[in-house]
């Protein structure tokens, strides 16, 4: 007999069990590892081997072509945390010489369920974007780095997320190949 | 330009990802270890623990460890592995069998036999998933795995009878 009341919403559980998984993987890591900077390295490797393939998503889902300058690819950033996380992030805080900028989170689903004990307090809880950011760039030529500087499972009012511009990497034909 | 939310992808690769570093990724420049199927299954437990709990306490009380079983595989898959589970049988003694034709972790990969070894690694989280979600649901619970042929994954699930 089907039961009444006792319906799932399939994009929040899935959502959800996106939020869960994460938080499983992390709380693995910090488990098997001594050091809170080795899991924030661990984070960072596996978002690096998720970005080099979300960009492919990326790509198809959204037909971008290439940028004219950073402020566009800070703005297709944004598009993609818009698309996979339901989140727009505001891009401020700009460097003179703009290649550099911030990404402001209001709000964050990854965090959802999220309570930093105190022995985590140099844990990068979201440290997965970084490697992201870093992996998704690379395969569009894009050599960037991001760090944390702000963080709300801190205590701060925001998370903020400063990205930074490094160069455009050439393609290189591999020595001992013409 | 499609604006819908597209998370789908995001659990697909995290789960990869769970499933590479259990399996001792071969850049930590560590000899290569043994997939270590009890890390993912611990991962998958807490998961399904905590994922049955947030949907099932709006709605109303299960009649019988049946019942719970048949929501685990027409709600909770459906919204998880985006299909409900194929068959379901049981002897109504404790033993469950659940069959996925076309198993989410699996159906991207190659039909062929040739890595079918390796295919067990990317079902284990889900048994922890069952377990887990089970588990929240007080019944205890053995949950094994079976692949004859990709994408089609068996789960056993053998329910421990309440001692004294």
């Amino acid at each position: 007999m089907a039961r009444q009341g006792n319906k799932l919403d399939s994009k929040k559980v899935n959502s959800e069990m996106f939020t869960l998984t994460y938080g499983a993987l992390v709380s693995q890591l910090m488990k098997d590892y001594d050091n809170v900077e080795d899991v924030n390295k661990q984070l960072d490797r596996m978002g690096y081997n998720i970005g080099i393939r979300l960009i492919e998503d990326f790509l198809a889902r959204t037909q971008s072509t290439r940028c004219q300058d950073f402020k566009e690819t800070a703005e297709k950033i944004q598009l993609g945390f818009r698309i996979y996380l339901g989140i727009s992030p505001n891009i401020s805080n700009w460097s003179a010489s703009g290649d550099e900028f911030s990404l402001i989170f209001e709000t964050n689903p990854m965090l959802e369920f999220v309570e930093l004990p105190d022995n985590c307090t140099n844990l990068k809880y979201c440290n997965v974007l970084t490697g992201v950011l870093r992996g998704a760039c690379e395969m569009i030529q894009l050599d960037i780095t991001s760090k944390f500087i702000q963080d709300q499972l801190k205590g701060d009012n925001v998370t903020e997320l400063r990205v930074k511009f490094i160069k455009t990497i050439q393609d290189a034909i591999p020595a001992g190949e013409d | 330009m499609t604006q819908a939310l597209a998370d789908e992808i995001l659990l697909d690769l995290i789960h990869a990802e769970i499933v590479a570093y259990a399996n001792g990724s071969p850049s930590d420049g560590e000899e290569k270890k043994d997939t270590d199927y009890s890390k993912i299954e611990l991962m998958g437990f807490s998961c399904g623990y905590r994922i049955i709990e947030r949907s099932t306490k709006d709605g109303a009380r299960f009649k019988d460890e049946l019942d719970t079983m048949k929501f685990i595989c027409t709600e909770l898959w459906a919204a998880i592995y985006k299909k409900p589970i194929d068959n379901l049988r049981t002897n109504y003694q404790g033993t469950y069998l659940l069959q996925d034709n076309s198993f989410r972790f699996l159906n991207k990969m190659s039909n062929g036999s040739q890595y079918l070894e390796s295919a067990g690694k990317y079902v284990v989280f889900t048994c922890g998933l069952l377990r887990g979600a089970l588990s929240n649901l007080g019944i205890n619970a053995i949950v094994s795995m079976e692949i004859n042929t990709m994408p089609v994954v068996k789960f056993h699930i053998q329910v421990s009878q309440p001692q004294n």
